[in-house]
């Protein structure tokens, strides 16, 4: 995972609330099965009409709006199904930092795992970056000392839980460092187990 | 949350599946839970397996996953193999990973193939106390058993495969107490769609909601599924219900639940699995059962809700007006009367026997109106198995409707089942979201009788006219 660390850039709005994972990426776009090349499919109806021609309104297609590394998006964004390939997608446009006043849970988690960090932060504020992202303005995010700073140039702290920050500044892969870290940990917890609840290890297990 | 009170600490249900399954406990809060059970499906599971392949990871305990095919299958024709190049071949997929890892796989051409959260508590996969994970947020299903259950996206799947545990934050605890009686042809959907109403779609994120009450208690595991299944849709990830007899009689002697001694002892501590008494929430609701009605959604989120003696909301809001356009509605009508094009009886929320019963009896007797195309997708081969024995196919294919073959179909429009642009339907699935069922398509989601009532009336229609 590419770690995350601070980043200076241009920001997308994309307000409306309740932005559901099927609107990220609609299913039909689901049959594939690799994580690479979806960045096309996101948004795909709010971004082309049914002869596939762009809306030239939608902010995703607006050229200035193109080197847009940050979204700035609405209450309970990614909302809905758990899909992966929304996260996957939105990283594809080169996303690495999703502000919100709330995100679904599913999606949050989704994002922390695929370096892309999801900022929750009080809707005044989110609405005053999404001005700046409006102006063109760069906003700068800085994940070691907590903070956002819009063009105003005052430094907002937000919150985030100490495991997710630690992994996205070290872009830790959770398979390696579980494995690393807590390996005789979960031996342990296994044959406590066994031995509580027999009836959940299957005769074919070990 | 675990509190002390007049000095004794008491836990809720979450609390206790929570400490039951904490491998390690972090500084902020977080911990590394053990995961007993993954259900993997097609959609999201290729890019977990081939993260353990690029690793060189083998699953840690193969004998805890359960896979099978349902969001991209085919609802019909299925000897004939499957027509979309894309959906056999990630269906194909799925097969070969499963032989690969040593993972058990339950067959297209199976009587036990269905969708996943219809299949594990079928089979007895899902069991009180475990922590139950699928890359699938309907995952909360299980919950209705007082397992730990809740969805993951494909990163944490691997996860999952590969160490057998996830790091997770703490829920907060909500109590949703449902007191009253419902009322005849009001059901657990019309339970489920009244909280997501009252709640908002983020109305309970972050949350771990158990239902409790008079009302829960005398409900079937059918009845409780579809209650805790839709709670992603109020925005918890996680939906319980504390077991008990109805519970331990549903699972009793399914093939992977446990047998003879070991049952014993598993009851023995299931039995223990409840909130305690004077256990504390964060958050309480109270629902009087007694004045729900049968509701239908008018808009294009789960929350915008109506019962159906209601009317369009005035559209004040910007986010009202927006879903009226989509819906092709207008401010203030009655949600009663529209006339529909489809009636959709399925999916994980209500696909299963007692569903195809409640619709059946509306059914009988009666014909699917002229200009509506009605399906019946059974949850499982099981379900569909259970449903001929019953005489509930005939009365459906005599109708009108088409009796299918298990799977997810319409509720997430995958595979070849769609609506056309602005095709309206009355539909037991979960999600009114813009394009689910098709590009421009139109949901409102109702009980499974209630899309029956649609169904041979041609419009939305109050069903306690027709029982």
């Amino acid at each position: 995972m590419i770690p995350f660390i601070t980043l200076v850039a241009q920001a997308v709005p994309i307000l409306d609330a309740n932005i559901d994972t099927d609107i990220i990426v609609p299913a039909r776009f689901l049959l594939g099965t690799e994580k690479k090349g979806l960045g096309e499919t996101a948004f795909y109806e709010r971004r082309y009409d049914a002869a596939g021609h762009p809306h030239a309104d939608f902010p995703l297609n607006q050229p200035r709006f193109g080197n847009a590394q940050i979204l700035i998006a609405g209450e309970n964004f990614g909302c809905g199904s758990s899909r992966e390939q929304a996260v996957w997608a939105l990283a594809d446009l080169g996303l690495r930092c999703i502000i919100a006043p709330g995100f679904g849970e599913i999606f949050e988690s989704n994002c922390a795992k695929n370096g892309i960090l999801p900022l929750k932060l009080p809707a005044t504020t989110v609405l005053r970056l999404a001005g700046d992202a409006e102006q063109g303005h760069a906003i700068a995010v800085d994940l070691g000392r907590c903070t956002v700073t819009g063009s105003d140039g005052i430094a907002v702290t937000f919150a985030i839980g100490d495991d997710r920050r630690m992994a996205l500044l070290n872009g830790w892969d959770d398979v390696a460092l579980i494995s690393a870290k807590h390996g005789a940990d979960i031996a342990a917890f296994e044959r406590r187990q066994k031995d509580e609840k027999p009836w959940l290890w299957r005769s074919r297990d070990g | 949350m675990r509190r002390a009170k007049r000095g004794v600490m008491t836990a809720t249900l979450y609390d206790k599946l929570w400490d039951a399954h904490v491998v390690a406990r972090h500084a902020d809060g977080s911990a590394l839970l053990y995961i007993d059970r993954q259900l993997l499906h097609e959609v999201s599971s290729p890019q977990a397996f081939a993260g353990l392949r690029e690793k060189g990871l083998l699953p840690r305990r193969p004998e805890a996953h359960l896979a099978v095919a349902d969001h991209a299958v085919p609802t019909r024709d299925r000897a004939r193999g499957i027509a979309d190049p894309q959906a056999r071949a990630q269906i194909d997929l799925l097969r070969a990973n499963c032989a690969q890892f040593g993972i058990e796989y339950l067959p297209l051409d199976s009587l036990r193939q269905g969708i996943v959260h219809v299949i594990g508590p079928e089979q007895g996969f899902t069991l009180p106390g475990v922590t139950l994970v699928c890359g699938d947020s309907h995952t909360a299903t299980h919950g209705a058993f007082g397992a730990l259950a809740f969805g993951i996206g494909t990163s944490e799947t691997e996860c999952v495969l590969a160490t057998q545990t996830l790091r997770q934050n703490r829920a907060r605890t909500m109590r949703v107490r449902i007191d009253g009686d419902l009322a005849a042809g009001v059901t657990a959907k019309d339970t489920i769609l009244t909280l997501i109403g009252t709640v908002g779609a983020s109305g309970a994120v972050g949350y771990a909601i158990e239902y409790q009450g008079a009302v829960v208690r005398a409900m079937s595991m059918e009845a409780r599924m579809t209650l805790c299944n839709m709670t992603i849709e109020a925005g918890a990830r996680i939906g319980l219900v504390a077991p008990d007899e109805t519970t331990f009689a549903y699972l009793h002697g399914r093939p992977m639940a446990p047998s003879g001694t070991l049952w014993d002892h598993a009851v023995r501590h299931w039995r223990s699995l409840a909130s305690d008494p004077d256990a504390v929430f964060d958050r309480e609701i109270v629902l009087d059962a007694g004045a729900i009605e049968p509701q239908v959604s008018w808009g294009t989120s789960p929350d915008q809700v109506v019962p159906v003696s209601g009317h369009v909301p005035a559209g004040d809001a910007g986010l009202d007006r927006a879903a009226i356009a989509y819906m092709g509605l207008a401010p203030g009508m009655p949600i009663a009367g529209l006339p529909i094009d489809w009636a959709f009886i399925g999916s994980c929320t209500n696909g299963r026997i007692e569903d195809l019963r409640a619709a059946a009896r509306i059914v009988a007797g009666r014909t699917v109106a002229p200009n509506v195309r009605a399906i019946v997708v059974p949850g499982s081969g099981l379900v569909k198995q259970q449903a001929e024995a019953e005489g509930l196919g005939m009365i459906f294919r005599d109708a009108g409707f088409e009796w299918r073959e298990p799977g997810c179909s319409l509720c997430v429009a995958m595979n070849n089942d769609r609506l056309g642009p602005g095709e309206r339907c009355a539909s037991t699935s979960n999600r009114n979201f813009e394009g689910r069922q098709g590009i421009g398509a139109r949901t409102h989601l109702m009980s499974p009788a209630m899309a029956a009532a649609a169904a041979v009336t041609g419009r939305i229609t109050d069903v306690r006219a027709l029982l």
